[in-house]
């Protein structure tokens, strides 16, 4: 049965104590056979078992999940949601996935509390103002709202923002008002629940061991609950997505890494936008709950702690600091890692490869969160159709053969 | 934060440390015949293995040598740092704590000195 969630729900399980709402979605055992498994039960992954049932009728898929929904980068990230990236392909995959987000809470009926309250990202240097007046052109031509702001504009929307005071001063910045942040856990329940509805299997607790190829086409995966038999197999494991191709036999381009963040004590509201500094390594939104959310970077060394280097936290904090003086005196309560897929050219890949039914939606790196639904949307086409969407037909794999790589390492806006 | 046992100064924090991704990288033979194939493999794909793996490393604010080493990277233990001129440890030598491809070791993620 369609769940539906309203005021009036709302009123009616207070009522109860918050006893009686129906479970999201069942815990099945796994059948022995499934058209399409997906590897993953992040965002990602739940949202491409939504999109092959919603948008190309296929029923018969299970998701696996070898811990819970969303416990991976899903959970692990700052929910930072933008799309003015610099090159053509880049801006239209994140741009289809930002007019997603616009459009999800009705969709799903569920609130995935996607607030567009802007993103800023930070120019300290000439080199900074003149590459991101670039990316603001490419952003325009592209259909992206995206301009330039002055430093007196800045200080205007952050007033605790240190504009002059630091070693590489703020002169300036992009910003995206359609950007913004969402509620990291609920895509992936949202997603998982109207997925669920329409018969996908999802199953939790059952990690995926080895992928098993027979004659250049896909068998199956065997996973902790046994051998499942698939005709295609989408993997959509981040961090892991290496270790599983490595399974088939296949060596990806991709380097995993602890990716941190950490939140602060809950405050009063303080800052209303998300403001995202490269040159002085630190971004910062605030949640509904008043935390800081805090964005640093990747340590230098491939590593799957999910933990990150403590020398990453300091650098990040001094940068916090830096920027917003104000902060100095808070608390941190939270700091955790995420193990990230990073790719050569800092895209990701979504795409078929030299094994029939096999498929890769990975290396995201350090942004993947806000292109989900956009990522599950074209790579659900891509499985069902054998062939990319038009819009990821450039990040495939063949791309590091042929060398047309959609190079986004700092035109992404944030260096890692 | 690592410890690094650099071969030629002993163990110094990582922070005078740079990573060189993986170690022992061979450039292929035939650059004239092989396809792009093969060199889209040598020149973007690395190994990026759950456990045990073979990466470089320099003392860039120390001796500025590069050098060897075996991780895991399920725990970031560093379990032998070598010399370039040195054989690469045959990896059966130490114990790997992954049980399953994708598993995540016992102890939990960097708690191995907590362990010992």
């Amino acid at each position: 049965m369609k769940k539906k969630y309203s005021i009036f729900s709302l009123a009616k399980n207070a009522l109860s104590g918050h006893k009686e709402w129906p479970k999201m979605w069942r815990s099945p055992e796994p059948r022995e056979f499934y058209d399409v498994i997906i590897i993953g039960g992040g965002g990602h992954g739940l949202g491409t078992a939504y999109y092959l049932a919603k948008e190309h009728g296929l029923k018969n898929i299970a998701v696996i999940e070898k811990g819970w929904l969303g416990g991976g980068n899903t959970g692990r990230n700052t929910t930072i949601i933008r799309s003015n990236y610099l090159w053509d392909d880049s801006a239209h995959l994140y741009e289809h996935s930002l007019k997603l987000w616009e459009n999800l809470s009705s969709e799903l009926n569920y609130n995935v509390m996607f607030s567009q309250r802007g993103v800023m990202n930070l120019a300290h240097n000439e080199h900074d103002i003149k590459e991101i007046k670039r990316r603001v052109s490419a952003n325009n031509l592209n259909g992206i709202d995206s301009f330039w702001l002055s430093k007196e504009e800045i200080q205007k929307k952050v007033p605790i923002m240190n504009t002059d005071n630091l070693r590489y001063p703020v002169l300036g910045a992009s910003y995206q008002p359609r950007g913004g942040v969402a509620r990291h856990d609920a895509i992936a329940w949202g997603f998982a629940m109207r997925a669920d509805e329409m018969g996908v299997d999802i199953i939790q607790n059952c990690e995926a061991h080895q992928i098993r190829i027979k004659n250049g086409t896909i068998e199956g995966v065997e996973t902790s609950k046994g051998f499942l038999r698939a005709n295609k197999i989408g993997v959509v494991a981040s961090g892991h997505t290496g270790v599983l191709a490595e399974s088939a036999g296949i060596r990806l381009p991709l380097q995993s890494k602890p990716l941190q963040a950490l939140v602060s004590e809950p405050i009063k509201p303080i800052i209303d936008t998300v403001v995202m500094s490269s040159a002085v390594h630190a971004y910062v939104s605030q949640s509904d709950k008043g935390e800081l959310v805090i964005g640093a970077g990747t340590d230098s060394y491939n590593s799957f702690t999910q933990r990150g280097g403590f020398n990453i936290i300091e650098d990040t904090i001094r940068a916090m600091v830096e920027l917003y003086p104000v902060f100095g005196k808070m608390k941190m309560l939270r700091q955790w890692g995420g193990i990230v897929d990073i790719c050569p050219d800092a895209s990701p890949i979504i795409s078929k490869c030299d094994i029939e039914g096999l498929f890769f939606n990975c290396g995201w790196g350090t942004g993947g969160f806000k292109a989900t639904p956009g990522s599950a949307n074209v790579f659900a086409h891509t499985i069902a159709k054998n062939e990319p969407h038009q819009i990821n037909s450039a990040f495939n794999l063949d791309r590091f053969a042929s060398g047309r790589l959609v190079d986004e390492h700092g035109a992404a806006a944030v260096a890692h | 934060m690592l410890i690094i046992n650099c071969p030629y100064c002993g163990p110094r924090d990582q922070s005078e440390f740079s990573n060189g991704g993986e170690a022992h990288v061979k450039r292929p033979d035939g650059s004239k015949e092989i396809g792009d194939r093969e060199w889209g493999e040598y020149v973007f794909i690395r190994a990026n293995p759950k456990g045990l793996f073979y990466e470089r490393w320099v003392h860039t604010h120390g001796c500025r040598k590069w050098f060897n080493c075996v991780r895991d990277t399920s725990t970031d233990e560093i379990l032998v740092t070598y010399k370039l001129d040195e054989k690469k440890p045959n990896l059966n030598n130490f114990k790997s704590v992954v049980k399953t491809p994708s598993g995540e070791p016992e102890v939990g993620s960097g708690n191995f000195t907590v362990e010992k």
